[in-house]
């Protein structure tokens, strides 16, 4: 079953949306109402005055091209680097600043507390966030490699 | 309260009088403490010299003030007497009012008394159990102090582990039986081996090797042994003291709000964080090593005397100081660690005062004063301490030097012996080898006393916790709730905190579905009556009625099921956005969530977070403002589909225009339902069936907005008040958006 939704994008690459009631919301913003717990369950389209104008229970249940459009915008603003191995730490007591290697690429990252380490509905999964506000991801620490995991579970 | 007081006797009419009743009163008109007694005859009221004749005019009345009851005789006319006594006296006054009354009225009416109705209960006016005497909802307050042999009561926690520990204790003895046998084979080494070397025997090398081989094998087996025990009994006391503190815990979250309105915060955490470890190590280091202690004294001390009787005795010597030394030292102990604890619960109290109103403390730049205050609370436990470790230290040196002593007596004596020739060198040997073990383990064991102290004071607090019972006890057979229509009856309610009284005889018949709005100055009693309703406390006098039962009759949990309940501050727990709406239902699914979201006004700033209904909120997560958090609150209450619901100032903390839209949501939230809202501000309850104006604890107007406000009363004076205010532009910009 797929839920009726017209999406498309403007020449300036903003979204557009024409709602069933037939107003055009411009420059409209996807969001996900579960981003960790649920990715794909319940997302939604947000004015930009921050209303919600458009809603769907599934990801998988809008039509192809309006999904494509989504799913181009989540890639984008999803900025989310998965850590792959942590090379080295600072310091055991935070703040400590931490050398690790992620799917984007080599970076630092301060973490400010224990406390910015989330444990994620996922068994294993860990959110990181740094001292600008960025979060990492640690898919699985059981799958880290023994280095990365002795030093993570220094901070848990 | 029968009995004859000799007074009566004394005067010259009362000889055929029985007394009907009598109150014992315990202070005089100038409220100096003075004990005296007013008595009911059939035919007065009698006070020591003074007696008043019974009379159709004459009446009783009664009334309290911070904590002081006052009893006034009337005649119609004037004040007759007027007799004063502390609360404790509060029933029996009572009891002495309603007998009074039904005197009076037989004598005026012509009539035999008649008998007193269905026993109530005299504190509470609920009817009592036909087969006790004493308010099951009355009768609870405790007022013996906990035993000293509290320990003993833990072992109620070790009983589901009595297998481990009878194994432990099994282990224990046979590990103290291996390290005792050591010292024994030094016997023969010295008496078989060595001295015959001396006086020209070659050595026996295959005896030696068998006597090192015992060694050597008695040292392997205490370890295994010791190592066994140590391990299953750290196993065992662990879980005992997990079951304590979960088990405190149960308990603490049971007790109504009247218990935790008494109890400092830090004061509980300490309870149940530090005493539960302090207990904790007591049973896995302390009762353990002083079990192996005093197996290794008997056992010693059964093995010196097989030896030598003698020189048994003389090693013993000392011990009987040292038990007496203990004794002594404990007595001084127990009220210095007793001392210890509470003002480190001190500490705790300031820190868990100052840091939630950390905003205060900065915005009235009182730094100093709280770091001040924090750091007299630690020379406080500074001083205790410091008091209490010139005792104790002197303790150990003491044990330490009467040890020394022992030895020197031993030696001594031993050598003595020895130029008797009635023992051998090996045996004094022997003996030295087990002494300085003995000695050693009576140290040790004196260390128990501080401990043991400990461990009991920890023990006396969390049963303090766990004797508690529950203000609002659940009964005995709770009635099954059927669904509840929503009507609430709330017949003749009084409610007394400590010894101020808050309401003062409240009736109010709610229908199914009625929207009430409750109006009035603070103080008047208002959020009280919520409580009451809410079963947070239980009336003092008076009963609350859902469907005609009364509310002491259903389990609270039962009924608090139905209550949903929007406060002034939304208190957000540590966690996502989506568990603290689905907090009063876990199991909702993501559809509920959003449902409840989107009825509260609440599903557009979800999504607008970063991690949308994933976001993290409550103690850490303060990004979100005071109107986004009570319409997660409201969220909240929605999504369990309460029958009733309460809102308790719930749009107070937030701007008009949040307002606005939190009321909407709860338009969204009240249909349906029997709503009890508080509101302050007379305008949020527009929408209100009825309004009930309270002051003073007394509901003094009861009507929708027109009537009242055509009545000019007391709704109509609140309500131009706030309409000047509007008027008027507000003098000081009011705080909103809660931190």
């Amino acid at each position: 079953m797929t839920i009726p939704c017209d999406l498309r994008r403007d020449g300036f690459g903003r979204l557009v949306f024409a709602a069933a009631d037939g107003r055009v919301h411009e420059n409209v913003q996807p969001v996900r109402a579960f981003p960790l717990s649920a990715a794909d369950a319940g997302i939604a389209l947000l004015s930009a005055e921050g209303k919600e104008v458009f809603w769907a229970p599934r990801l998988a249940e809008l039509p192809e091209a309006a999904r494509r459009l989504f799913e181009e915008e989540f890639v984008q603003r999803e900025f989310m680097p998965v850590i792959e191995r942590i090379v080295a730490v600072t310091s055991y007591a935070t703040p400590s600043t931490w050398q690790v290697a992620t799917d984007r690429g080599a970076t630092t990252l301060v973490l400010k507390s224990e406390d910015d380490i989330r444990r994620l509905p996922t068994p294993g999964a860990l959110l990181v966030a740094d001292s600008n506000g960025i979060h990492y991801l640690i898919r699985d620490r059981a799958r880290l490699d023994p280095h990365s995991q002795r030093i993570l579970k220094r901070f848990l | 309260m029968n009995t004859t007081p000799t007074l009566l006797q004394s005067a010259p009419a009362a000889e055929r009088e029985t007394p009907l009743a009598a109150l014992d009163i315990d202070l005089d008109a100038q409220l100096a403490f003075r004990a005296g007694r007013l008595v009911l005859t059939p035919t007065h009221v009698i006070d020591g010299e003074r007696r008043w004749p019974l009379a159709g005019g004459l009446s009783l009345a009664h009334h309290d003030h911070k904590g002081i009851g006052t009893l006034e005789l009337l005649d119609g006319e004037r004040l007759l007497a007027r007799w004063r006594y502390t609360l404790s006296h509060n029933p029996a006054a009572l009891k002495f009012e309603r007998a009074f009354n039904r005197q009076r009225d037989s004598l005026v009416r012509g009539l035999p008394p008649e008998p007193p109705a269905a026993a109530t209960c005299p504190v509470c006016q609920a009817p009592l159990p036909s087969d006790e005497d004493e308010c099951p909802n009355c009768a609870r307050e405790l007022h013996t102090p906990p035993s000293t042999w509290v320990l003993l009561r833990l072992w109620r926690f070790a009983r589901p582990y009595q297998g481990m520990l009878l194994t432990g204790f099994l282990l224990t003895l046979a590990a103290t039986a291996a390290t005792l046998v050591p010292p024994y084979l030094t016997m023969p080494l010295m008496d078989d081996v060595l001295i015959p070397y001396q006086n020209g025997t070659p050595i026996d090398w295959i005896k030696v090797a068998w006597l090192l081989g015992g060694l050597l094998g008695a040292a392997v087996l205490a370890w295994g042994l010791g190592w066994a025990r140590t391990y299953l009994l750290a196993l065992v006391s662990e879980r005992i003291g997990a079951d304590l503190r979960t088990t405190a815990y149960e308990h603490l979250l049971k007790l109504s709000l009247e218990y935790f309105g008494g109890k400092r915060t830090g004061d509980l955490l300490a309870r149940i964080g530090t005493e539960t470890d302090r207990i904790n190590v007591f049973l896995s280091l302390h009762l353990l090593d002083f079990a192996t202690d005093v197996l290794m004294i008997a056992m010693t001390a059964v093995i010196l005397f097989s030896i030598n009787p003698w020189l048994a005795l003389v090693t013993l010597l000392p011990l009987p100081v040292i038990v007496w030394l203990i004794h002594i030292v404990r007595e001084k102990l127990r009220t210095g660690f007793e001392q210890i604890d509470r003002v480190w619960a001190e500490v705790t109290s300031v820190l868990a005062d100052t840091i939630p109103g950390i905003r205060v403390v900065k915005a009235f730049a009182q730094e100093a004063r709280e770091a001040e205050r924090f750091r007299a609370a630690n020379r406080h436990n500074l001083d205790v301490n410091d008091r209490l470790n010139r005792v104790w230290s002197l303790f150990g040196p003491t044990v330490g030097l009467l040890t020394e002593i022992g030895v020197l007596v031993v030696w001594g004596f031993g050598i003595w012996l020895i130029a008797q020739d009635s023992i051998t060198v090996g045996v004094l040997t022997a003996f030295l080898a087990y002494i300085s073990r003995f000695y050693t383990r009576l140290d040790s064991m004196s260390r128990i006393v501080s401990s043991t102290q400990k461990a009991a004071v920890g023990a006396k607090r969390i049963f303090d916790i766990l004797d508690h019972v529950s203000s609002v006890p659940d009964p005995a057979q709770p009635a099954v709730l059927p669904p509840p229509s929503g009507a609430i009856r709330i017949d003749d309610v009084h409610f007394r905190y400590g010894n101020r009284v808050i309401l003062k005889g409240v009736d109010l018949d709610i229908r199914p579905g009625e929207m009430i709005g409750l109006v009035g100055h603070s103080g008047s009693g208002k959020s009280t009556l919520v409580n009451l309703i809410c079963r947070f406390y239980d009336p003092s006098g008076g009963a609350i009625r859902i469907d005609g039962r009364d509310l002491r009759s259903v389990a609270v949990a039962d009924w608090r099921r139905h209550i949903g309940l929007v406060l002034q501050e939304p208190f957000l727990f540590f966690g996502t956005v989506a568990e603290n709406i689905a907090y009063g239902k876990p199991d909702a699914t993501r559809e509920q969530i959003v449902a409840a979201a989107r009825a509260a006004h609440a599903h557009d700033f979800i999504l607008r977070q970063p991690f949308g209904y994933d976001s993290l909120v409550g103690e850490r997560g303060q990004s979100l403002s005071g109107g986004e958090r009570q319409r997660i609150s409201i969220a909240r209450a929605l999504l369990i589909d309460p029958k009733i619901l309460i809102l308790d100032e719930a749009t107070s903390a937030v701007d008009t225009e949040t307002e606005f839209e939190i009321q909407s949501a709860l338009n969204n939230l009240i249909r349906g339902r029997t709503t009890i809202a508080i509101a302050h501000r007379l305008s949020t309850l527009r929408r209100a069936d009825r309004l009930v104006v309270m002051d003073r604890g007394r509901i003094v107007e009861i009507g929708n907005h027109d009537e009242l406000m055509a009545r000019q009363g007391h709704y109509w004076r609140l309500y131009m008040a706030q309409s000047k205010q509007l008027d008027a532009p507000p003098a000081l910009g009011e705080e909103r958006e809660a931190s």
